[in-house]
């Protein structure tokens, strides 16, 4: 549905976005998560034809971004970063501009506005002036703006900033709702949200894609790389040794504390070598006061993906 | 075209939400009043707007239309509702039609609202109608040109204070001041250039009641001009 090739964006001598491709299949949530000025909102605004790019191609639906603007424009329902909106207009008012701009006639714009309000909760608020409403409610009106014309694919940038936490769950259970019909994609810096409303997540720094998968598939990479944290009582020497003769581990750290040794010990990938220090240590007859591995989460992988993205960087 | 008359309904629309179009629109009608009241609406002056469009029009419209049209654009910039805007199926050149149509349909009422002066001296004495026709023919090629200036002016930037003072420095220096340059020369390239330029100088045969296809030609071309630089500034504004 969404096929990025090669894009690129240019601000003057800063590269914004630097060559980046993807693919996105028709129907589900897909997160864009990075973090802030990692060029999300710039690549968002070349898909929404808002901006061009410097190179490279875009296209959704079969439509390229740059040649077919008008095509991919009624293709797509954006809601931008800052929710903008005319303050003047009341609530129906500004659906029915919309829904003019987009070729919608008398009837069908009032059936649309009918259902996008109920959807988005804004029945009450429908025939009040978009300036008094709340943060919340504006979003909301950006929502139902965005998804007014059954577009195939949705374009949600930061669509929770500045919610409070109910509205933020009501949100995101809005977006999930809207996967099962569309296309969503949904920028964030917030990982717990990608993580919760996402299928797949596409994690982007300085620019580049470093790396793409569901939330399942991030967190099993993370884990192959997973640690295992142990604490024990022995000859301090005699223990580092035969730790780190064990079969499949390749970095032990240990930190001694009042007699204690703390190991943190990396194995091979898919190894697991609880089972092993817990045998080590009844055969020689040390004491074990703890043993765990420790449990990946997106966060960490996030964290250490852009960490990496910057070193190389600054290289 | 349908895209434009959406535009233009917005933007009306939006006129009579705001209070500063009230605003104006009460600084308007009370200044062609006090010009109409003291200058032409008195015992012996002949009945028609000629003095009244001679000079203070010119410098009412020249102050007026700009905060009519300083919002049009910079509005956009600055809260970002451009984005939702030009993302939707709509091209650079229908938001400035629609906003230019927009802004110049709230023009025509204004203009509309100033037929009560000729009704006025038509109880006192006889009007002539086709003078009168061609006086509106002129303020209405006059407007229209402020307001294509204006919207120029409000694409330029988010500011909506640098675009009514740059539309009034422009219109001013168009309007007054080539007019009052050409005076001081007797002859010569340079008063013919002035001339040319003048935005006062080709309204005034609308002034006096004579039609002239140079001056149509003058007005029509320089607002499609300032048009054509509004819908290319906007274009701009996407590759930055």
């Amino acid at each position: 549905m969404i096929d990025v090739s090669h894009l690129t964006k240019m601000y003057g001598p800063f590269r914004a976005v630097d060559d980046i491709s993807f693919h996105v299949e028709k129907g589900g949530v897909v997160g864009f998560l990075g973090p802030n000025g990692a060029g999300k909102t710039t690549t968002i605004r070349i898909l929404t034809c808002y901006h061009p790019a410097t190179a490279g191609a875009a296209s959704i639906g079969g439509f390229d971004v740059f040649r077919q603007s008008m095509e991919v424009r009624r293709r797509i329902g954006y809601l931008p970063e800052s929710t903008p909106l005319y303050p003047e207009m009341r609530v129906r008012e500004y659906l029915h501009f919309r829904g003019k701009l987009r070729g919608m006639a008398l009837p069908e714009r009032q059936a649309a506005i009918k259902r996008v309000t109920d959807r988005c909760w804004l029945g009450e608020f429908v025939d009040r002036p978009i300036g008094q409403l709340s943060k919340g409610m504006k979003q909301r009106v950006g929502l139902a703006d965005a998804i007014m014309h059954d577009p195939e694919v949705l374009i949600l940038d930061e669509p929770t900033i500045g919610l409070d936490p109910t509205q933020i769950r009501e949100t995101r259970s809005l977006i999930r709702e809207l996967g099962e019909r569309h296309t969503v994609l949904l920028s964030s810096h917030i990982l717990h949200e990608v993580e919760h409303t996402c299928s797949r997540t596409i994690i982007i720094a300085g620019g580049r894609i470093v790396a793409s998968g569901s939330p399942q598939e991030l967190r099993d990479r993370l884990r192959a790389q997973a640690r295992v944290v142990t604490e024990l009582r022995g000859p301090r020497d005699e223990v580092e040794r035969t730790v780190r003769g064990l079969p499949g581990v390749q970095k032990v750290q240990v930190d001694s504390v009042d007699g204690w040794h703390r190991l943190a010990v990396e194995a091979a990938p898919e190894s697991d070598i609880r089972e092993d220090i817990f045998r080590l240590t009844t055969s020689k007859g040390w004491s074990l006061r703890e043993i765990r591995r420790d449990e990946a989460t997106l966060e960490d992988f996030f964290v250490q993906v852009t960490r990496q993205q910057q070193e190389r960087k600054s290289e | 075209m349908q895209n434009i008359t959406t535009m233009v309904r917005r933007e009306l629309g939006a006129y009579f939400l705001s209070p500063i179009a009230y605003a104006v629109n009460a600084i308007f009608l009370f200044s062609c009043g006090l010009a109409f009241g003291l200058g032409t609406f008195r015992t012996g002056a002949e009945a028609s707007l000629r003095g009244l469009c001679e000079f203070w029009m010119l410098l009412i419209l020249c102050f007026v239309l700009p905060m009519l049209t300083m919002r049009l654009m910079s509005e956009e910039l600055r809260s970002g509702t451009i984005e939702t805007l030009l993302t939707a199926p709509i091209s650079e050149i229908e938001v400035v039609l629609g906003k230019f149509f927009g802004a110049l349909g709230f023009y025509l009422i204004l203009l509309a609202t100033l037929l009560l002066y000729p009704v006025l001296l038509a109880t006192f004495g006889a009007v002539d109608v086709k003078l009168l026709i061609c006086n509106y023919l002129g303020l209405f090629l006059v407007g229209a040109l402020y307001i294509a200036a204006g919207l120029f002016f409000s694409t330029l930037t988010r500011h909506q204070v640098i675009a009514v003072l740059l539309s009034f420095a422009l219109l001013a220096l168009m309007t007054f001041a080539f007019h009052a340059l050409s005076t001081l020369f007797d002859a010569g390239l340079a008063k013919v250039v002035l001339q040319q330029l003048s935005i006062r100088t080709h309204f005034q045969d609308f002034v006096r009641g004579m039609l002239d296809l140079n001056h149509l030609v003058f007005f029509v071309s320089l607002t499609v001009f300032f048009l054509f630089l509004s819908v290319k500034l906007l274009e701009m504004r996407r590759w930055k």
